[in-house]
């Protein structure tokens, strides 16, 4: 019983999503006045943005702003600023897999937080990878392909940062494709390898204990807002239109006008 | 800069940039003038593409430089440059025909918009098509449903239910786009990535419910948009009262697109590994396309209006690409991408030459077409030999797209279903049937409000029109063009999805 | 409308809303902000315009026309800085090409700079384009029968 109400509670930000969304829909088929309907519009397109958002919260994450600039780049020119957005997205990417490890393979590696199939699995997973031995990640970085791994290792500072940004972005790649079936483990060690990427990419610094929500779906879900801000200015404007047109946004009224019209038509049809 | 290199972004960027500047220039032909002309040299640039498609393979383009995974990617096989190179087509056709239709339908303070809004849709149809990028896929569905929200609505100076049929479909259309934006969502929380190739590779072996989830709420998303039968019910009153240009480009390109979208991700994200990808087709494609095929087109038979008798035919016919699709083989596939290509072309011509009885009946009623043969011959007759090809009468292109689906049929062993496609298709004759005896047989009204002088429509708009009807024809007779491509088309993504060549 | 308080009010929020709106706009490739949120503000600020002294003083500051050739200006800022990577010969939006000898892609820099003006642009004027359309309609219909 005890864990039922844990299983409802621990995920509460998917119940709030689950009832926005279907007051959202309900609101849109139940009523009749048009605005109301765009408004019921809204809150289902909002529900799907809390999802999103919900997504890519990391526990104990902060918001997916660079704070290392202040602490690293103080004396430095605008440019190493520019390199640490870069390994932001990067390690934004990496984070990603750490996120969502638990929910898209609940089958692999849900023994390794204790059977429950925990919905903010990345704050278990962070624990881990703190207790990782260190020479994990070593191993990781081992199934890379040893040419490129030094190569981005040496070669970093002196390439070009996009260069360096593609290179370790392939590391990690790799080092997710390599052990596939080790789920957790490598995935925590693709979160330090890309710590790592991050340390060595000009930044030698605390920046490996920041962790960032993952930015992505914030980009996502602003581009989303966007269109959901176009969708409402469209059907509130028609609604506009129809209320001139016809003298009503009351849906049952418009329906019985048009079935006037039509039907009117249809007489017409049969008479030829 | 080498064009070749930047080919796959010029018939998104094209149309991009020329919309804004339609609002700029005087009216009433310049914003015409330079929306064809723009129209035009997009068509060019993706014949071009297919063109070294189909020479040298597929073509990946980055956005912005940045490598996929993680930047925008556009990805030409195929597929989509055959379905880039209809849109654009039927577009270019489309605009140039438009002129007086849309002086005749339109506002005269609105045509830049329209013209515009018209760019803009067509940027949305042709980036959908040609993007790699899963959430891309949602912005553009957006950026040309939003255009057509408000094209179907400029029809309301003719028809003010032009208004309500719109806001059904933006409402409709919104659900559908949020669907399939939490299927995405879903998909992105069970893999980390959007691009549809690497989403491919990470989704290899994981089905769990999140992903299933994920595949049943993009399904229902494209299935609004696409108007698969029974989520159907916007598009009969947004074509209907659409501005007849806009009900000739949308029939015979927005469904299309969604159609394609619906393929590609059946093929190229998931695969044939997946159970509930078998249980799609078999459950849900196969049962809901003869249902859309046999009750949509009876529908259409007892319709009085002739757009609307269309629409509800499209409904119909999109029955027929589903159920292709739902064969699950190569053939099946095949015939899909044919019929996707080919209804474009005679759901296109047929709208044109409604458009040009609205010209001068001012009207789609079928009353309006009373004895038109003797009015408007070179009219009728275009749409008497588009019916003919909507039927599948041989030598026509409807011929060849039953021709594939009956082969697809019997080959993969649901030979039942290549008697339903007989059967429908006898519906279909039904309703050309009825427009042509109307058309033909009756006398022409002589008073009242459906009588109208005798004359032709001009000639910018004839011309288009005849050149798909005559479209229908060669299409029909050099089968090899279009069936060639589409099979290898098909082959390529049935590799992708695993199943068996 | 003859609110001399909210008048007042207005006239000095006035300003430094349209500060803010070019701090986040500005601030946009760094921090939180950018073009989408700042042409809101920059609208909101005419908005309140509008609300205190008549939708037809503010027509008189920013006329509708304006808008369009802004609308069209915010778009074609965004698609042509993607053309001019293209003829730099880069890929659409490939910024580096702006700044090729960078060492710190100063290139990507510019590039969003220009991208997100063009974005506050278009939304600041789409954003009062509605505005208008919503306000400037004729009240042909009462209140009652909302």
């Amino acid at each position: 019983m005890e864990n039922w109400i844990e299983f409802v509670l621990e995920r509460y930000n998917y119940w709030i999503v689950i009832t926005l969304m279907m007051t959202g829909l309900y609101i849109v088929y139940a009523r009749g006045n048009l605005v109301k309907k765009v408004v019921g519009l809204n809150l289902f397109q909002t529900s799907v943005f809390i999802f999103y958002i919900t997504m890519g919260k990391i526990a104990g994450g902060t918001a997916p702003i660079y704070i290392g600039g202040e602490l690293d780049h103080a004396g430095e020119s605008h440019g190493n600023g520019q390199a640490g957005e870069k390994s932001l997205e990067r390690e934004g990417h990496g984070e990603e897999n750490l996120h969502d490890a638990p929910e898209g393979a609940p089958a692999s590696s849900g023994d390794l937080h204790g059977g429950t199939d925990a919905p903010q699995g990345g704050d278990a997973l962070h624990a881990k990878v703190e207790n990782l031995p260190a020479n994990d990640l070593k191993d990781a970085l081992k199934g890379v392909d040893p040419g490129q791994g030094a190569e981005a290792g040496e070669g970093l500072h002196a390439l070009p940062h996009a260069e360096a940004a593609k290179i370790s972005n392939e590391a990690l790649k790799s080092a997710g494709k390599t052990f596939p079936e080790k789920g957790f483990e490598v995935e925590g060690a693709l979160h330090q390898a890309g710590d790592a990427a991050n340390a060595m990419d000009g930044a030698h610094s605390a920046l490996g204990e920041v962790i960032y929500s993952n930015p992505l779906p914030h980009v996502l879900i602003l581009t989303a807002i966007v269109v959901g801000v176009a969708t409402t200015a469209v059907g509130l404007a028609l609604a506009v239109r129809i209320r001139e047109a016809y003298g009503t946004i009351e849906e049952d009224e418009l329906e019985s006008m048009d079935n006037v019209a039509e039907f009117g038509d249809a007489a017409e049809a049969r008479a030829i | 800069m080498s064009l070749i290199a930047q080919l796959p972004v010029l018939p998104i960027i094209i149309p991009l940039v020329a919309a804004p500047l339609t609002l700029l220039l005087p009216k009433p032909r310049l914003p015409w003038v330079w929306a064809s002309v723009v129209a035009w040299v997009t068509f060019a640039a993706c014949a071009w593409l297919l063109a070294t498609v189909a020479s040298t393979g597929m073509i990946s383009y980055h956005l912005g430089d940045w490598a996929p995974p993680l930047g925008i990617e556009y990805r030409v096989d195929l597929a989509n440059a055959l379905v880039l190179f209809l849109v654009s087509g039927v577009a270019a056709l489309v605009f140039a025909f438009s002129y007086h239709s849309v002086r005749a339908e339109v506002d005269a303070a609105q045509t830049p918009l329209f013209y515009g809004a018209m760019l803009i849709c067509l940027t949305g149809l042709l980036g959908v098509t040609i993007t790699g990028d899963a959430f891309n896929v949602f912005v553009f569905l957006e950026i040309s449903s939003l255009s057509t929200y408000a094209l179907v609505a400029m029809g309301a100076r003719r028809d003010r239910r032009a208004l309500t049929a719109a806001f059904n479909y933006l409402v409709m259309g919104t659900i559908g786009a949020t669907f399939f934006v939490i299927g995405i969502g879903l998909l992105y929380q069970a893999t980390g990535t959007l691009n549809m190739a690497d989403l491919h590779e990470r989704l290899i072996g994981q089905d769990n419910r999140m992903v299933q989830a994920g595949f049943a709420f993009i399904v229902v998303g494209i299935g609004l948009k696409l108007a698969m039968f029974p989520l159907h019910l916007w598009l009969p009153n947004a074509y209907t009262y659409a501005p007849s240009a806009v009900s000739a480009f949308l029939a015979a390109t927005a469904t299309k697109v969604a159609v394609y979208v619906l393929i590609r991700f059946f093929f190229s994200v998931f695969n044939f590994d997946f159970a509930f990808i078998g249980a799609a087709f078999t459950y849900v494609l196969l049962p809901l396309g003869i249902a859309g095929m046999f009750i949509a087109s009876l529908a259409a038979v007892f319709q009085d209006d002739v757009k609307r008798l269309l629409a509800y035919s499209s409904v119909g016919q999109i029955g027929y690409m589903l159920l292709g699709l739902s064969f699950a083989t190569v053939e099946g596939l095949t015939a899909s991408l044919v019929h996707v290509f080919n209804h474009a072309l005679m759901k296109g011509a047929l709208f044109m030459a409604v458009a040009c009885v609205v010209l001068r009946a001012g009207s789609h009623s079928i009353n309006a077409f009373a004895g038109l043969g003797k009015r408007m011959p070179v009219t009728t007759w275009a749409i008497i030999l588009s019916g003919l090809s909507l039927i599948g009468v041989p030598l026509t292109v409807g011929f060849v797209s039953k021709w594939y689906l009956l082969d697809a049929a019997f080959s993969s062993g649901h030979g039942y279903s290549g008697f339903l496609i007989v059967a429908s298709s006898l519906i279909a004759l039904l309703y050309v049937g009825r427009l042509a005896e109307v058309m033909l047989l009756r006398e022409p009204p002589s008073e009242g409000k459906y009588a109208f002088p005798a004359k032709e429509a001009p000639l910018a708009m004839l011309i288009p029109m005849w050149v798909l009807v005559i479209a229908n024809i060669y299409f029909g007779i050099r089968t090899d063009l279009t069936g060639g491509i589409a099979q290898r088309a098909a082959e390529a993504l049935m590799l992708t999805a695993g199943g068996a060549p | 409308m003859d609110h001399l308080i909210l008048k007042v009010t207005t006239k000095l929020l006035f300003a430094p809303i349209i500060l803010f709106a070019l701090y986040v706009q500005f601030h946009g490739d760094y921090g939180p902000g950018g073009g989408f949120q700042a042409g809101v503000i920059f609208a909101v600020a005419f908005i309140l315009h509008a609300f205190c002294f008549g939708l037809a003083e503010t027509k008189k500051v920013l006329p509708q026309k304006a808008l369009v050739i802004a609308m069209v200006a915010g778009l074609l800022f965004y698609a042509l800085t993607g053309v001019a990577t293209m003829l730099l010969g880069a890929n659409l939006l490939g910024y580096d090409a702006i700044d090729p000898q960078s060492t710190h892609h100063a290139g990507q820099h510019y590039g969003i700079l220009l991208v997100e003006w063009g974005v506050g642009m278009c939304v600041a004027s789409t954003m009062l384009t509605i505005f208008y359309h919503f306000t400037g309609r004729e009240p042909d219909i009462d209140q009652e029968d909302w």
